[in-house]
């Protein structure tokens, strides 16, 4: 093991990134971007209800249409295995992800596809859409997460029953599963209480909203490999549904991931890659689809809508005695909320010594979930946060003092089970206590603009598992590397920077790129805020073994025994390998030059299953101006504090941190699916789903903390979710601060605001 | 005045494309933004949003900044048209790019061509504009990744480069 003892000269450093000049000259290849001889282009035909039998689809107006290759329905894809798997970041049943490729004897929301099209041109492929023939025979929606768990409600499966510890029920329902946190006695705690809120909560559904649109390009060999390029944060994962879904061998499908235009969770899972592939396959030719936005909106994977409940007590001290919480998340169409991940998150960060927890999977007629940044935990903290924030007014502290005076500790029981361990829940609220930002008079307002500041505390728990990384020494002494996790947001660069710091060697000797399934060792995807931590653990392995194996050949051009040689990765000889047994030395290039005549082509792998990893907890302090005539809130400064461990490339962790404030403040106040009473998605254009742009975001601030995840050679922690889960906490709290009334609704539309106010 | 009436098939279409003269037959019903991506190739405008909303397809016609996808290529004819292609010259970068990468002002990378555009547009008419001029002038470009304080600072300094 080398272990760095000297200053990093690399890691903590500010080098442009690996892929900037690609990026600023617009000539990095993305998902639709991609253009294959004879390509057809593939379109999909898709429900216009949000439920409904399908009596009967008939294709054959469509197939005698010039120019059409080929059409896809259910009827080309095999029986699915009814097995759960994790891909990505969540749980999928390949059967549910069949039907969800292709609508089997029901359509479950506006969206969902029921046949694809394969054509010379987009024009054709989109006029032979309607002359697809189907009859349906419509259904009563659901689309409200409470109703839908009412005993008379539509039910989206006839066969589903819930599942609980409890075992399975004996009468169909929507709710998929429940599940339930107990920890001491909460009502004696609440007996203890001299104080106690309880409040219910609801969010929209919201969308990652990236703006690189699913895009896919399949083509088969003659030899039967299928090919699929495809933006995706897990090339592998892909290989895997759609060796599923087809029933095709793993080795005959290769997946290229393209570059990624922006996915923050929801692209793990495929939506367009098995169509292309089916289509492909009937027309002869390659087929590219790509989804146009309103496809992107109503049926990829956004994130839970939901209704939460939340009671908490404390003593006149100030200490928190009990909490009940409950969590009911929709799944959308087929059942895998992340209402789990959000009870792990929720009050996480403290000591609260009776709790329970009530935990909802339900469906509804909406997309099928998909993970979006730290998936379940912004909607929990939102409920969680506005409660602490209310039980240290009722109890007439200061909200940052009364959260310190409960903040969880190392080897603290949490509520789902586990234990903290290394966490800095308490060095991130003393870093928002000491802040400037915190401490900062504020100008209250009068007449109609009020202004109120607020602060909500935030956890994630973060990812480890499987990475792999290549490093080739070249004859020049450069390095080329070679990674199987897909670069999202330049994890290209920090992780050659891991292998830089760990060779001894400048970063400008590392050239690295994104492998793909024929290419790399096997890496689950780029999701869970892991990849720096873990694909960097896989680096630092390889580089090592990079090392033993360079030690070898040096030894060989020495003539000695290899514990006679010895390198440096630090310091002014860093890069330099020395022989005791005759004090001459050799630079890693010139051992690099010789490697032909000692032995061949040197290569360190690096394959990890990283198992034990750090959650992550962060803060954010929002000051509001709100307009109580037109109740639209304005952001007048923002603040974002995280324990990121080690911050590898210092501006990729500050734009993490603002860019999840940046989406967190537009979750705050802008955004959510709106649906009229069929099941119709209303705002599937950004025109009327709005995204904050540039003049609604204000300087986000960061504040970084390194406290070290003790089992990363450097100490990183994942960092990409945490900073979303907080700034709609911190904002609702800033809104009461300003006009004195508790907000219960994402987002904080302006209507939201009035009708709170008891105006409209 | 007398309106002029083209297609329903493949009409011509000559655009100046970054200096070179291009000569074309187009659909009527075709937009600028496909003509650039499918018929030329040049897919760094790229296809965000189809409907205006969200600039990633931003390309500079006659000196001013249009969404591609909401121009009628049969529109353009005759004019000279500006891609990000058409903006370093080789290996050395306009100002803004070189910005850009210094400011860490892109994250995936997937609006930062319509960005970039719309900064050098900008600082064409306005080279040293204030922060609030850059914010409202940009705020037709979308970036998911929430690069936004990172722009700022790149179309700012590249504005104090230029000069």
């Amino acid at each position: 093991m080398i272990t760095k003892t000297a200053e990093h000269t690399v890691i903590g450093t500010r080098p442009p990134r690996a892929d900037a000049f690609e990026k600023v000259v617009g000539k990095a290849v993305f998902g639709p971007d991609v253009n294959l001889p004879r390509m057809a282009y593939g379109r999909i035909l898709r429900s216009p209800h949000a439920h409904a039998r399908i009596v009967r689809i008939d294709p054959t107006r469509a197939e005698a249409l010039d120019g059409v290759y080929a059409v896809a329905t259910a009827a080309d894809l095999p029986e699915a295995a009814d097995r759960t798997e994790r891909v990505g970041e969540g749980n999928v049943n390949y059967k549910y992800m069949r039907d969800n490729t292709f609508a089997g004897d029901k359509v479950l929301y506006h969206g969902h596809p029921i046949a694809a099209v394969a054509a010379r041109t987009l024009q054709i492929a989109e006029q032979a859409l309607e002359l697809i023939d189907v009859e349906y025979e419509l259904l009563d929606p659901v689309l409200d997460v409470r109703q839908a768990m009412a005993a008379d409600a539509p039910l989206l499966h006839e066969g589903m029953h819930t599942r609980s510890l409890a075992g399975t029920a004996d009468t169909p329902s929507n709710v998929a599963s429940q599940f339930q946190f107990l920890q001491g006695d909460p009502e004696q705690g609440f007996a203890q209480a001299d104080v106690v809120v309880e409040r219910a909560f609801e969010t929209a559904m919201v969308h990652q909203g990236y703006i690189e649109p699913h895009a896919a390009t399949a083509a088969w060999d003659a030899d039967g490999t299928l090919t699929v390029y495809t933006t995706t944060q897990g090339a592998f994962d892909i290989r895997s549904q759609v060796h599923e879904l087809l029933g095709y061998p793993l080795s005959k499908i290769i997946v290229v991931p393209t570059e990624v235009g922006g996915a923050f969770g929801g692209k793990n899972v495929g939506y367009v890659e098995v169509p292309a592939a089916v289509l492909a396959r009937k027309s002869g030719r390659p087929v590219r689809v790509v989804m146009t936005r309103e496809e992107v909106f109503l049926a990829s994977g956004p994130s839970s809508g939901t209704w939460m409940r939340v009671k908490m007590g404390a003593t006149r001290e100030g200490r928190i005695t009990a909490a009940e919480v409950e969590l009911c998340y929709e799944a959308g169409a087929y059942p895998g909320s992340p209402v789990g991940a959000g009870a792990n998150c929720i009050l996480a960060g403290y000591d609260i010594p009776n709790a329970r927890l009530d935990g909802y999977d339900v469906v509804v007629n909406k997309p099928r979930v998909g993970a979006y940044r730290a998936p379940g935990a912004t909607q929990s903290t939102f409920a969680g946060e506005a409660v602490i924030d209310e039980l240290a007014e009722k109890l007439g502290l200061d909200p940052v003092e009364f959260r310190l005076r409960n903040i969880a500790t190392n080897g603290m029981p949490r509520l789902n089970g586990g234990f903290h361990e290394h966490i800095a829940a308490r060095e991130v609220m003393e870093a928002v206590r000491d802040h400037p930002h915190y401490n900062a008079p504020l100008e209250r307002g009068t007449g109609i603009l009020r202004r109120g500041r607020g602060v909500g505390l935030a956890y994630w728990g973060n990812w480890g598992a499987r990475s792999s990384v290549t490093l080739e020494v070249n004859a020049d002494g450069t390095v080329s590397m070679l990674m199987g996790s897909v670069d999202i947001t330049g994890t290209r660069t920090s992780i050659a920077m891991q292998a830089a710091e760990t060779l001894g060697l400048s970063l400008a000797h590392i050239n690295p790129a994104m492998g793909n399934t024929q290419t790399s060792g096997y890496s689950d995807a780029s999701g869970g805020s892991r990849t720096t931590m873990a694909t960097g653990v896989a680096a630092v392995k390889a580089a090592e073994e990079v090392i033993a194996k360079m030690h070898e050949r040096a030894a060989a051009i020495w003539v000695c025994e290899p514990e006679q040689v010895a390198y440096t990765n630090i310091g002014p000889d860093a890069g330099t390998f020395t022989c005791s047994r005759n004090d001459e030395t050799m630079t890693f290039a010139e051992v690099a030059a010789k490697l032909g005549g000692t032995g061949g082509a040197l290569r360190g792998q690096g394959d990890v299953n990283v198992r034990r990893w750090g959650g992550a907890f962060g803060a954010n302090i929002a000051d509001v101006e709100v307009d109580i005539e037109t109740g639209s809130v304005r952001l007048l400064r923002f603040t974002a504090v995280q324990n990121v461990g080690k911050a590898i490339r210092p501006g990729q962790v500050e734009g993490q941190l603002r860019g999840g404030a940046t989406q967190g403040i537009g979750w705050g106040l802008y955004e959510g699916y709106a649906y009229d009473g069929q099941g119709h998605m209303l705002n599937a254009n950004f025109l009327d789903y709005k995204l904050p742009t540039a003049l609604d975001v204000p300087a986000i601030e960061t504040e970084i903390l390194e406290i070290p995840w003790p089992e990363h050679p450097f100490g990183v922690r994942g960092v990409g979710e945490t900073p979303i889960v907080g700034p709609p906490a911190a904002i609702a709290n800033a809104v009461y601060d300003a006009i004195g009334v508790r907000q219960g609704f994402l987002p904080m539309t302006p209507a939201r605001i009035l009708e709170s106010m008891g105006i409209i | 005045m007398s309106l002029e009436f083209r297609g329903p098939g493949v009409v011509p279409l000559t655009l100046y494309v970054n200096g070179h003269e291009t000569h074309l037959q187009v659909e009527p019903r075709q937009t600028l933004l496909s003509v650039l991506r499918e018929e030329l190739g040049l897919t760094e405008a790229k296809h965000g949003c189809g409907m205006g909303t969200c600039g990633a397809c931003t390309v500079i016609l006659d000196g001013q900044t249009v969404y591609g996808c909401l121009t009628l290529a049969i529109d353009c004819d005759g004019s000279e048209v500006r891609t990000l292609e058409g903006l370093a010259r080789g290996q050395e970068l306009h100002p803004v790019q070189q910005a850009f990468i210094e400011h860490d002002a892109y994250q995936c990378g997937f609006c930062t061509p319509g960005q970039i555009l719309s900064a050098v547009a900008l600082l064409e008419a306005n080279p040293r504009p204030t922060a609030e001029e850059v914010r409202q002038e940009m705020s037709g470009n979308l970036c998911r990744c929430g690069a936004y304080p990172n722009i700022l600072s790149a179309v700012l300094a590249a504005g104090e480069r230029e000069e």
